[in-house]
C-alpha cells in the first residue's frame, strides 16, 4: 500500500497546489513542499523499517502489492521496489525537494500551475521507478510527460516552443516504440500460455525465437536509450536542458534521464538476456563514442547550460557501459554514477540557473571574475564541477570507477577508449571556472553598474550544502549505498548469468561488494 | 410483421416520430426552442426504448434489418452522439439570421439513416440508411445559406459533398449490382454462403471487383486517402454543428456497416482486396498527418486529423478475419466510442466559442485561452492529447487496442506507419495546445457563458469525464465490448 500512497500523495498534492493558489499565488509552494516532505518521510520510513522479504520472487523484493486493473488484457496494478528501486525513489523525492528550492523565488508567474506540473512529473516518475507491470510501466513513462513538455514551454527561455516540442517528439516517438516492442512480448505470452499477461515476472518466462528477440529488444532499446540519452539520440537533450527552467532541468538531469538506465537494468536486459548479450558489443561502443563526442562538444559551447547538457549526455555513457558490461561492479558502478551524476548535475544546473538568474544570461563569455562578487556561489560551483570530474572522496569517483572496473572485464579496448572522457572531463570543468569565476570581475551587459548581483540565499545555501553532503557520503562510505543495491541486482545477475562469448572473460564476482 | 418487431424497431420508429413532430411544430409555429426541445426528448426517449428492445435481441427484424447486441451498442452511440450535437447547436445557432427550426429537422432524420446503417444486414437497407444520412447532410452542410459574410463557403461544401457522395453512391450501386449478378443475393451472410459454394467453380473475379467498388464507395464516407479529398474543403465550410456531424455520426454509422460487412461478408479472404485497404491505410495515416501538420484551421486540421483516424481504424478493421477470438473487431468498436468523445469534445469547444455570426475556427482564436478560459482550454487540450494518444485520456487505451489487435495480425507494415504517423501528429495537436499557453498580447473576452450554454457546458463535462474514466479504468467499456462484438 504505502507505494501506492507514495504516488497519490504526489498526484492529490499536485491537483492541491493548482487549486490553492485561488487563495493565494505564494500557497502553491508551501502545498508543494508539504506534500513533497511527505513523501520524503514515507520512502525514509520504508528505507530504515524495511527490509528484503524472501517470500517474494528473487527474495530481493521490500514490497510487492498487486490490485487488478484491466483483467481483459491481464493488466494489474502491480507495483514493488527492492533496493534498486528504493534508491531511485530516495533520489527522486530528495531532487524533486531540490527543485522546489531551485523554483521558490524563480517561478513568479502562474505558480499553482507550475508546482502542479512539478509534482505530476514526480509522481510519474515515482510510478515509473515502481511498476512491475508493463503497462503501468509505460502509462506512468508517458504521464511524466507531459507535464514536463508544460514545464519547458510555459516557464522556459527564450526558444521554449522548438525545446519542448523537440523534447516530446523524440521521447513521445521512442515510447511508441517501446509500447509496440511491449505488446509484441505480451502477445508472445499469449501464443504460449494462452492468457494475455504484462506481469515483469509472468513475461520473463516467454522464450522468443532468436530474430524477434533482437528486434524487440531494439524496441525496448530505443525507447530507454533516447531518455538516457545514447549517442546519437541525445540531440534533444541540449536544447530541452537549456531552455526549462531551473526546476526543469533539475528535474531532467536528476531523475528523468535516470529512469532510462533504470529500463535498461530492470526490464531490457533480464527480459531479454540473450539478444542483449549479443548487442552488448554495440551498446558499449555507442557508449564509449558518446562519452568522448560529448565531452567534445561540451567543451565548443558558450552556453553554460548547454555545455552541462553535454557533460551530462557524456556521463550517462558511463552508465550505458557499466550496464552493458553486466557484472556486478558494472552494474554497482552504473548505480553510483546514476546517483551521484544526479546530485552533481543538479547542483550545476541550479547554479547556472541562479547565474542566469542574477545576470540575465547564460553566454560565459559575458562572464568574468565572478569570485570576488559572488564568493559563496563560485565555491559551490568549483565543489560541484570537481565532483563531476571524478575527483575521488566524492560520489561521480566511486561510480565511474566501479563503471570502468566493470567494463574492463568485458572489453578492454572499449574501457580504455572510455577512460580518455574522464580526462576531457577535468578539462572542460577547470576551462569553466577559470573562465567564468576567475580573472577580473567585468559588468556584463543588461546588469546596471550599480546593481551587484547578490551571492547565495539561505535557501539555494541550503540545497547546496544538502546535495554537497551527499555526495561526500556517496564517496565515503559508498558501502550503505552499495549494500542496499547489491542483492538486487546479484539476483538479475544470477538469473541470466554475465554475458559470455566474444566479450571474454566477464565473470560473476560477488564477494567484496 | 408482428408486434414483437415492431418493439424491436422502437428506436428507429420514435426518431421517425421526433421527425414528423418537428416537422408539424414548424407548421404550426416556429419556435427555436421548442424544436431543440422536441428533437432532444424524441432522442432521449429513443435512447430510453432500448431498454425494453435489449432483452428482445438478438432478432431478425424482416431479412433487411438484424438487432443484436452490435447494432444496439452502435444505435445509443449514435443517439448520445446526436443528442451532444443537438445540445451544442441550440446556442450556435440562437443568433442565425435565419429559421433555425429544419436544422433539427435534417439532424434527426440523419440520425435516423445512421440508425438504418448500423441495423442493416442487406445492401438495400445500407444503401436506404447511406442515402438518408447524406441527402440530410447536404441541407446541413448549406445550413447558414443567407449568411452575408460566408455565404459562398456552405453552399461551395455542399455542392462539393453532393457531386462526390453521389458518385461513391454509384460506385456502391455498381457494385452491387456485380454483386447480384455473381451471387444472386444482397444479404450480406448469404453472400458469403453463396461464395464460399462457388468456390472451385467460377474464380470469384466478378465478385472481387465488386467488393472493391463497395470498399470505394464506403472510403469516400470516411474520406480515406486517396478519396479523401472533399474532407477538408466539406469540413471547413459547413457550420460546426454539421461538421461535428459528418465526423461523428457520419464516420461511426459508414465504420459500423463497414465492419458488419467484412466480418460477415468474407470481403478479407481475397488477398487482392486486403493488400488495397493495406495500401489505402498507410496512404491515409501518413497523408492525412502530414496535411495536417501546418494547417492553421482548426477545421481543416482536424479533418485531416481524422482521414489519419480512419487509417489507424483500418489497421484494426483489416485484422477482423485473422483468429476465431481476435481482437480486431474489439479494437475497432473501441476505438469508434474513444473518436467520437474525442471529436465531439474538440468540436464542442469549438461550437462554444463560435455562433453562426462568426465561426472561430482559426488557431489564433485560442491563444492564451488557458489564461483566459482555464475550463475551456482543460477541456480543449484533454480532447487533443487524447487524439494524440497520450495515456490517461480513452486515445491511449484506443491506439493500445489497435497496436494489439496489429500485432495479433502480424501487421508490421501498418504498425510502423502507425507509429511515424503518430509521431507526426503529435506536432500538430501540440501546436495547438502550445498555441493556448501563449499568453495574448492583447486582452480579448471570450463570450460569457450564459444560461443558455449552461447545456453544452455540461455535455462538455460529460465528456471529459467519460474521456478520462475509459482512459484510466476502461475494463466495464472492454467486457461491453467483447460481448457486443461476439453477437456479431
Amino acid at each position: 500500500m504505502i507505494l501506492l500512497w507514495l504516488i497519490v500523495i504526489l498526484f492529490l498534492g499536485g491537483a492541491l497546489a493548482w487549486a490553492s493558489e485561488a487563495l493565494d499565488a505564494k500557497l502553491p509552494r508551501v502545498v508543494a513542499l508539504f506534500s513533497l516532505l511527505a513523501s520524503l518521510g514515507l520512502v525514509l520510513w520504508l528505507w530504515s523499517t524495511g527490509g528484503a522479504d524472501v517470500r517474494t520472487p528473487g527474495g530481493t523484493w521490500w514490497v510487492l502489492d498487486s490490485w487488478n486493473w484491466i483483467p481483459r488484457f491481464g493488466i494489474a496494478l502491480k507495483v514493488g521496489v527492492d533496493g534498486l528501486g528504493l534508491l531511485m525513489l530516495v533520489l527522486t523525492v530528495f531532487l524533486g525537494l531540490m527543485a522546489l528550492g531551485a523554483a521558490w523565488n524563480e517561478i513568479t508567474q502562474r505558480t499553482g500551475f507550475f508546482y502542479f506540473n512539478l509534482l505530476w512529473t514526480l509522481a510519474g516518475v515515482v510510478g515509473v521507478f515502481t511498476a512491475l507491470d508493463l503497462f503501468l510501466f509505460f502509462f506512468f513513462w508517458e504521464v511524466m510527460l507531459i507535464p514536463m513538455y508544460l514545464i519547458i514551454a510555459i516557464w522556459g527561455h527564450e526558444n521554449r516552443a522548438y525545446a519542448a516540442m523537440k523534447f516530446f517528439l523524440f521521447t513521445q516517438v521512442s515510447g511508441l516504440l517501446l509500447l509496440l516492442a511491449i505488446l509484441c512480448l505480451a502477445y508472445f505470452h499469449y501464443a504460449q500460455f494462452g492468457v494475455f499477461s504484462f506481469d515483469y515476472f509472468a513475461l520473463q518466462n516467454v522464450v522468443l525465437e532468436e530474430r524477434f528477440q533482437m528486434w524487440v529488444m531494439l524496441g525496448f532499446f530505443i525507447g530507454f536509450a533516447t531518455k538516457l540519452p545514447a549517442f546519437p539520440l541525445h540531440s534533444w537533450l541540449p536544447d530541452a536542458h537549456s531552455q526549462a527552467p531551473t526546476a526543469g532541468s533539475v528535474l531532467l538531469a536528476g531523475v528523468l534521464l535516470k529512469t532510462g538506465a533504470y529500463g535498461l537494468i530492470r526490464f531490457t536486459i533480464p527480459l531479454f538476456p540473450e539478444a542483449s548479450a549479443s548487442f552488448a558489443p554495440v551498446a558499449m561502443s555507442i557508449a564509449a563514442i558518446g562519452i568522448l563526442y560529448c565531452a567534445k562538444l561540451a567543451f565548443a559551447q558558450n552556453d553554460i547550460k548547454r555545455l552541462i547538457a553535454y557533460t551530462s549526455v557524456s556521463h550517462m555513457g558511463f552508465v550505458l557501459l557499466g550496464i552493458y558490461a553486466w557484472n556486478l561492479y558494472g552494474l554497482q558502478g552504473a548505480v553510483m554514477t546514476m546517483l551521484a551524476h544526479g546530485l552533481s548535475s543538479a547542483a550545476l544546473f541550479m547554479l547556472a540557473g541562479g547565474l542566469q538568474h542574477r545576470l540575465h544570461t547564460r553566454d560565459m563569455d559575458k562572464m568574468n571574475g565572478l569570485w570576488s562578487q559572488l564568493p559563496m556561489l563560485s565555491a559551490m560551483a568549483l565543489f560541484f564541477s570537481i565532483a563531476a570530474v571524478g575527483m575521488p572522496g566524492l560520489g561521480n569517483f566511486i561510480g565511474e570507477f566501479l563503471s570502468l572496473l566493470g567494463a574492463f572485464q568485458a572489453s578492454r579496448t572499449i574501457t580504455a577508449i572510455s577512460a580518455l572522457g574522464l580526462i576531457f572531463a577535468a578539462v572542460y570543468s577547470l576551462w569553466v571556472i577559470q573562465k567564468v569565476f576567475h580573472g577580473p570581475y567585468k559588468i556584463p551587459e543588461g546588469v546596471g553598474r550599480s546593481a551587484i548581483p547578490e551571492d547565495l540565499s539561505t535557501v539555494e545555501l541550503l540545497c547546496y550544502v544538502l546535495m554537497a553532503l551527499g555526495l561526500i557520503w556517496m564517496g565515503m562510505y559508498p558501502q550503505s549505498f552499495l549494500e542496499l543495491s547489491g542483492p538486487g541486482l546479484e539476483s538479475l545477475l544470477q538469473a541470466i548469468g554475465a554475458f559470455s562469448g566474444e566479450l571474454g572473460s566477464a565473470t560473476l564476482n560477488g564477494g567484496a561488494l | 410483421m408482428t408486434g414483437e418487431q415492431l418493439l424491436l424497431l422502437m428506436p428507429i420508429i420514435l426518431v421517425t416520430v421526433t421527425a414528423v413532430m418537428t416537422m408539424l411544430m414548424v407548421a404550426v409555429k416556429r419556435n427555436h426552442a421548442v424544436s431543440c426541445l422536441i428533437s432532444a426528448v424524441g432522442l432521449i426517449l429513443a435512447l430510453l426504448s432500448l431498454v425494453i428492445v435489449i432483452p428482445l435481441a438478438p432478432a431478425e427484424v424482416t431479412p433487411l434489418l438484424r438487432v443484436d447486441a452490435f447494432s444496439l451498442f452502435f444505435t445509443a452511440l449514435i443517439l448520445l452522439s446526436g443528442l451532444a450535437i443537438t445540445l451544442f447547436s441550440y446556442p450556435y445557432l440562437s443568433n442565425l439570421e435565419d429559421h433555425q427550426d429544419e436544422f433539427y429537422l435534417l439532424l434527426v432524420i440523419a440520425v435516423l439513416g445512421a440508425l438504418v446503417m448500423v441495423s442493416s444486414t442487406h445492401f438495400i437497407t445500407a444503401f436506404l440508411g447511406m442515402e438518408t444520412l447524406s441527402v440530410c447532410l447536404y441541407g446541413m452542410i448549406a445550413y447558414p445559406l443567407h449568411r452575408r459574410e460566408t455565404a459562398q463557403y456552405p453552399m461551395e461544401a455542399s455542392i462539393k459533398y453532393l457531386v462526390l457522395s453521389a458518385v461513391s453512391s454509384g460506385f456502391v450501386l455498381f457494385g452491387m449490382a456485380l454483386l447480384y449478378a455473381q451471387t444472386g443475393t444482397l444479404h450480406f451472410s448469404s453472400i458469403a454462403a453463396a461464395l464460399s459454394g462457388l468456390e472451385g467453380v467460377v474464380p470469384p473475379v466478378y465478385y472481387v471487383v465488386a467488393a472493391l467498388l463497395i470498399i470505394t464507395g464506403f472510403a469516400f464516407k470516411l474520406s480515406l486517402v486517396p478519396f479523401h479529398l472533399w474532407t477538408p474543403d466539406v469540413y471547413e465550410g459547413a457550420p460546426l454543428p454539421a461538421t461535428a456531424f459528418l465526423a461523428t455520426v457520419g464516420k461511426l454509422a459508414m465504420a459500423a456497416l463497414l465492419m458488419r460487412y467484412m466480418s460477415v461478408g468474407g470481403v478479407l479472404g481475397s488477398e487482392s482486396i486486403v493488400y488495397v485497404l493495406s495500401v489505402m491505410a498507410v496512404f491515409s495515416i501518413i497523408a492525412g498527418n502530414l496535411l495536417a501538420l501546418l494547417q492553421s484551421n482548426l477545421k481543416r486540421l482536424l479533418s485531416y486529423s481524422s482521414i489519419a483516424h480512419m487509417g489507424y481504424l483500418l489497421i484494426a478493421l483489416l485484422t477482423l478475419d485473422t483468429l476465431e477470438d481476435s481482437l480486431g473487431a474489439e479494437a475497432v468498436s473501441f476505438y469508434l466510442v474513444a473518436y467520437v468523445v474525442m471529436s465531439l469534445g474538440a468540436f464542442g469547444v469549438m461550437m462554444v466559442v463560435s455562433d453562426s455570426a462568426q465561426e472561430r475556427d482559426h488557431i489564433g482564436h485560442y491563444q492564451g485561452l488557458f489564461w483566459r478560459n482555464p475550463w475551456l482550454a482543460l477541456v480543449f487540450t484533454a480532447m487533443l492529447l487524447s487524439l494524440a494518444g497520450i495515456p490517461l485520456t480513452v486515445g491511449f487505451i484506443a491506439k493500445f487496442y489497435i497496436v494489439a489487435a496489429g500485432v495479433e495480425g502480424a501487421k508490421w507494415g501498418l504498425l510502423f506507419a502507425m507509429i511515424v504517423g503518430s509521431g507526426i501528429g503529435l506536432f500538430y495537436y501540440l501546436r495547438i495546445i502550445y498555441r493556448m499557453l501563449t499568453p495574448l498580447e492583447y486582452f480579448e473576452p471570450m463570450r460569457e457563458a450564459g444560461l443558455k450554454e449552461l447545456l453544452s457546458h455540461c455535455v462538455l463535462f460529460v465528456l471529459l469525464c467519460a474521456l478520462i474514466a475509459f482512459g484510466v479504468y476502461p475494463n466495464g467499456l472492454m467486457s461491453l465490448l467483447e460481448s457486443v462484438v461476439a453477437t456479431l
